[in-house]
């Protein structure tokens, strides 16, 4: 008892007191411990994000004068455009082959590659580029034009540093002969790595040429999807939530209703892939892999996200407001539509974008719709084509990259992500300064 | 008439309603507004309303009416001889769809005239070489049977189509003229009008139930079709699953519901302890300028599309682990085999899911009553025996309840899981080995050419009904948890 007293000075901290000051301090170790890590992932994820997908934006190309021989493309030599026709792009890699050769002698660069492997250095997309442009005007034949040409995506590789010599010994793709030829080339600079307009531009290629992809065609088809989604699912939106807030009566049929809703934003996204697939395409007969049926099904998908946010800026509306505009003779319905709606809309506006932004980065239900595979080729030209011919959208196309086996895909995939979420980061602040400049504190 | 000039029609008929009842109604007073029931728009919008609407539910209903009528019509047509085991019903008639979709688009281009496909007498010579062509390509030869139906069903559309069209813009244009009877000063237009919004308004808010309906519904009949094929003690109490195209398919949920928990664990393993006590140092210890950075920078992990999270498990975390872990790798050991496995896909979605228990736990814990914690003060407690001894007890429901939420999305979460987890479908207990998942399995099941009366197909919709249910339990039972808690306090 004696003791006790003694140790129990009020100058003297006990042990159990010290106890528990370190669990105090362990306690608030693990807080910030927890969030460094929460952050850390999102600063790794970032830096994978900035790190991998940037070189998508860079690509290496390779200017050759290109002789458009006669003997070659127009042999008959009467400029008919259906005999030219029939040249195939196989054809045309002679020439190409021929004018490579022709900058090796400008500068006097000796190399042991044979024909074949000497052309794959170019991108298989090569010859279609000079048919193209032979077929634009037959009477080109016979110049010598400047072409800039896309390196094959390996070479591309090897510039950016995703392949060496010794990975590529046993390839049947590169040699280390192209390589070193490469940086011959390089030095004298008919080979030159530039900014890639055409992956943020272009359409999607085959398997075979990962250096011409670009998801330009996506992002039409992701701007077309979004289009039908903000079309249905803002005033179907925004008419729930005023009938929800406004005018429903408490009854069985509203709570059925309001609990619907809330279920209906936590159902899993591929579920609505599910009913998209049975309902618009099995059902309804609707074209397959079509913006259009990928909208609807985004539009049922963020549509309780919307008047979830409408209804709670509908809410805040104050009823004095509404209270005023009753008191001065006008009808209920004039009073939601005429001082009521325009109030709310600033939350609405974001909460709606919130919505879009959210459906812009979904791919599950698309993919059950079939927006994936090699479709996302043509640049749509009309409003109708763009809703009912089959297209991918920016996360589909993403995905269908990240699936195919060569490195070079992966690359773009991470590019295209950088793109996605520029798009998004724009939306997302567009409706934070929504929120901060129109916001209201009644 | 095209549907395009329908809607044309359509479009000018309602404008010059607005205008015209508009105008009448001003003229029976001579302008002066007061001596009106209702302000001069209510009166066009009334018009305008009854200009359109019925004609547009006309269009609606009769189209649906026609699909359904001509179906049933052309499958009276083909012969039942005609009908084998090789060729079903279903399979014919998606050929005729083919074939008249076709026909529509030769008519359209103008390389075979209407009327030569309508009339039954004519022959249609090279309709094969015209249809590739155009761009239609047929499985296999025409035979006569399918090209008789088809070229009925084309007429049958087209005399449909034309009819409904004209009686569209009939009924508009009867519903224009009705409405000009209304363009008197005693008319009461506001309240017509504002009754008519009232319901498109209601309308609008039973689309969720509808959209609810459609997707229990659409997957209630197609799995019902499964089970038909397949018997339905193997899709839940089997233990394998072994799709294959020739019959004696295996198609059980359970290794599949296996590898969806047990990703769906290491997620909330990873997500829950980081999340929860994020949320406690955030609203207990952190001052408030680092609240006001830290909060929105983990709450932008949510926001980032899952498809990037599913590639940084494929082509980043996958790998890295299978550096430690793999074959001739870090630490010497061959526990992995595949970059894709339990931990790349479910750390990866635990990442996700950290803003998901955080925000929510936040919110429970500031509800807690501050009474609560100056009690726990007051008698002397530390912060951490507060927040251990009373909030986290106090908030216990609302965080089971986050906790469900977050699980019910792991559960239901698919990118990350077609990226990250392989499609081993087994019982496996090693968390670096691939295993596969229900949303997994859906997306292979349903992408590429699908035949939608196959058990191999159809099992996606059991899955996916399997999948809503879950996760509907799991939310309902969260929200549940989290209102009952809820009404302590407020």
């Amino acid at each position: 008892m004696t003791e006790t007293s003694q140790t129990n000075s009020l100058f003297k901290i006990s042990d159990k007191t010290k106890n528990r000051n370190a669990a105090e301090r362990r306690f608030r170790i693990y807080g910030i411990l927890a969030i460094s890590i929460g952050l850390l992932m999102l600063l790794v994820l970032a830096s994978t994000i900035i790190l991998r997908g940037t070189s998508a934006f860079q690509q290496t190309f390779i200017t050759l004068e290109v002789d458009l021989l006669e003997s070659k493309l127009d042999k008959k030599g009467n400029r008919n455009i259906d005999d030219i026709k029939k040249v195939s792009t196989f054809g045309y890699s002679p020439i190409l082959v021929n004018a490579l050769k022709k900058v090796l002698e400008k500068h006097e660069i000796s190399t042991s590659l044979k024909k074949k492997a000497l052309g794959g250095i170019i991108s298989k997309s090569a010859p279609s580029q000079i048919r193209d442009f032979v077929l634009e005007d037959v009477n080109r034949i016979g110049q010598t034009v400047e072409f800039k040409f896309l390196v094959n995506g390996w070479i591309d590789g090897y510039i950016k540093g995703r392949y060496s010599r010794e990975s590529v010994a046993n390839s049947k793709f590169a040699s280390a002969e192209q390589f070193d030829l490469i940086d011959q080339l390089l030095e004298v600079g008919v080979v030159e790595k530039k900014f890639n307009f055409d992956f943020i531009f272009g359409a999607d290629a085959s398997d075979q040429r990962p250096e011409a992809a670009g998801i330009g065609v996506a992002m039409v088809g992701s701007f077309y999807l979004m289009l039908v989604v903000l079309v249905l699912s803002l005033p179907l939106g925004v008419a729930a939530s005023i009938y929800l807030e406004e005018f429903a009566k408490q009854n069985a049929f509203t709570d059925i209703i309001e609990v619907t809703i809330s279920n209906l934003a936590a159902v899993p996204s591929i579920v609505f892939g599910i009913l998209g697939l049975a309902v618009f395409i099995n059902y309804m007969h609707l074209p397959q892999s079509t913006p259009i049926v990928g909208g609807l099904v985004l539009t049922l998908m963020t549509l309780p996200t919307i008047i979830i946010s409408t209804r709670a800026s509908l809410k805040s509306v104050p009823p004095s407001i509404r209270d005023a505009a009753l008191g001065l003779g006008a009808s209920k319905m004039q009073t939601v539509f005429h001082h009521v709606l325009p109030l709310a809309a600033p939350g609405i506006l974001t909460g709606t974008i919130i919505g879009m932004a959210q459906a812009l980065g979904e791919s599950a239900p698309l993919l059950l719709i079939g927006m994936i595979g090699y479709v996302a080729t043509n640049m749509p030209t009309t409003i109708s084509e763009g809703l009912l011919s089959p297209n991918s959208a920016m996360p589909a196309q993403i995905y269908e990259w990240a699936k195919r086996a060569d490195p070079a895909f992966i690359e773009r995939a991470w590019g295209g992500i950088i793109i996605l979420l520029i798009f998004l980061l724009t939306m997302n602040t567009m409706a934070v300064i929504l929120r901060r400049r129109f916001e209201r504190r009644w | 008439m095209a549907l395009n000039g329908v809607f044309y029609s359509l479009m000018i008929l309602a404008f010059l309603a607005f205008f015209v009842s508009r105008f009448l109604t001003l003229k029976t007073v001579k302008g002066d507004i007061r001596r009106l029931h209702s302000r001069p728009v209510y009166y066009g919008l009334n018009s305008l309303f009854l200009t359109v609407f019925p004609a547009v539910i006309l269009l609606i209903f009769w189209s649906f009416a026609q699909s359904i009528l001509i179906d049933e019509k052309v499958k009276q047509q083909i012969p039942e001889n005609f009908i084998t085991e090789d060729a079903p019903l279903n399979l014919i008639m998606s050929e005729v769809n083919r074939l008249s979709e076709g026909l529509k688009q030769l008519v359209d281009q103008g390389t075979v005239s209407a009327a030569k496909v309508k009339n039954e007498g004519s022959e249609l010579f090279g309709i094969e070489d015209k249809l590739e062509s155009a761009g239609v390509f047929l499985s296999s030869s025409i035979s006569p049977e399918v090209l008789s139906a088809s070229r009925s069903k084309f007429a049958m559309e087209a005399f449909g189509n034309s009819t409904r069209n004209w009686l569209a813009i009939l009924v508009s244009v009867l519903g224009f003229l009705w409405s000009l009877k209304n363009s008197t000063a005693e008319f009461r237009a506001r309240n017509h009008v504002e009754r008519i919004t009232l319901f498109l308004l209601g309308t609008a808010a039973t689309l969720a139930i509808f959209t609810s309906l459609g997707i229990v519904l659409s997957m209630i009949f197609e799995a019902l079709r499964f089970f038909g094929m397949h018997p339905w003690t193997d899709f839940f109490f089997g233990s394998t699953w072994a799709p294959s195209f020739s019959a004696g398919s295996e198609l059980s949920i359970l290794p599949l519901l296996w590898g969806t928990l047990y990703i769906s664990f290491v997620a909330l393993l990873v997500s829950v302890p980081i999340g929860l006590y994020s949320a406690i140092y955030l609203s207990e210890y952190a001052s408030k300028p680092i609240r006001a950075i830290a909060k929105p920078l983990l709450e932008i992990l949510a926001g980032i599309p899952t498809i990037v999270y599913g590639l940084f498990a494929l082509t980043t975390f996958g790998p890295l682990l299978r550096y430690f872990f793999g074959d001739g790798g870090f630490l010497g050991v061959e526990w992995m085999s595949d970059s894709r496995s339990v931990i790349t896909a479910g750390v990866v979605m635990g990442m996700m899911l950290i803003p998901f228990v955080s925000s929510l736990s936040d919110d429970i814990i500031n509800a807690v009553p501050q009474s609560l914690r100056d009690g726990s003060y007051g008698l002397g407690a530390t912060q951490s025996e507060t927040v251990r001894k009373v909030i986290l007890p106090a908030a216990l429901p609302g965080i089971i309840g986050a906790i469900l939420l977050a699980a019910s999305r792991a559960i239901g979460e698919t990118m990350i899981v077609v990226l990250g987890a392989g499609a081993v479908a087994k019982f496996a207990g090693n968390p670096l080995e691939a295993l596969t998942t229900i949303t997994t399995r859906i997306v292979s099941q349903l992408t590429g050419d699908l035949e939608f009366d196959s058990p191999e197909t159809l099992v996606a919709f059991a899955l996916g009904l399997t999948l809503f249910t879950i996760t509907l339990g799991l939310n309902v039972l969260a929200l549940y948890i989290v209102r009952k808690y809820r009404e302590q306090y407020e």
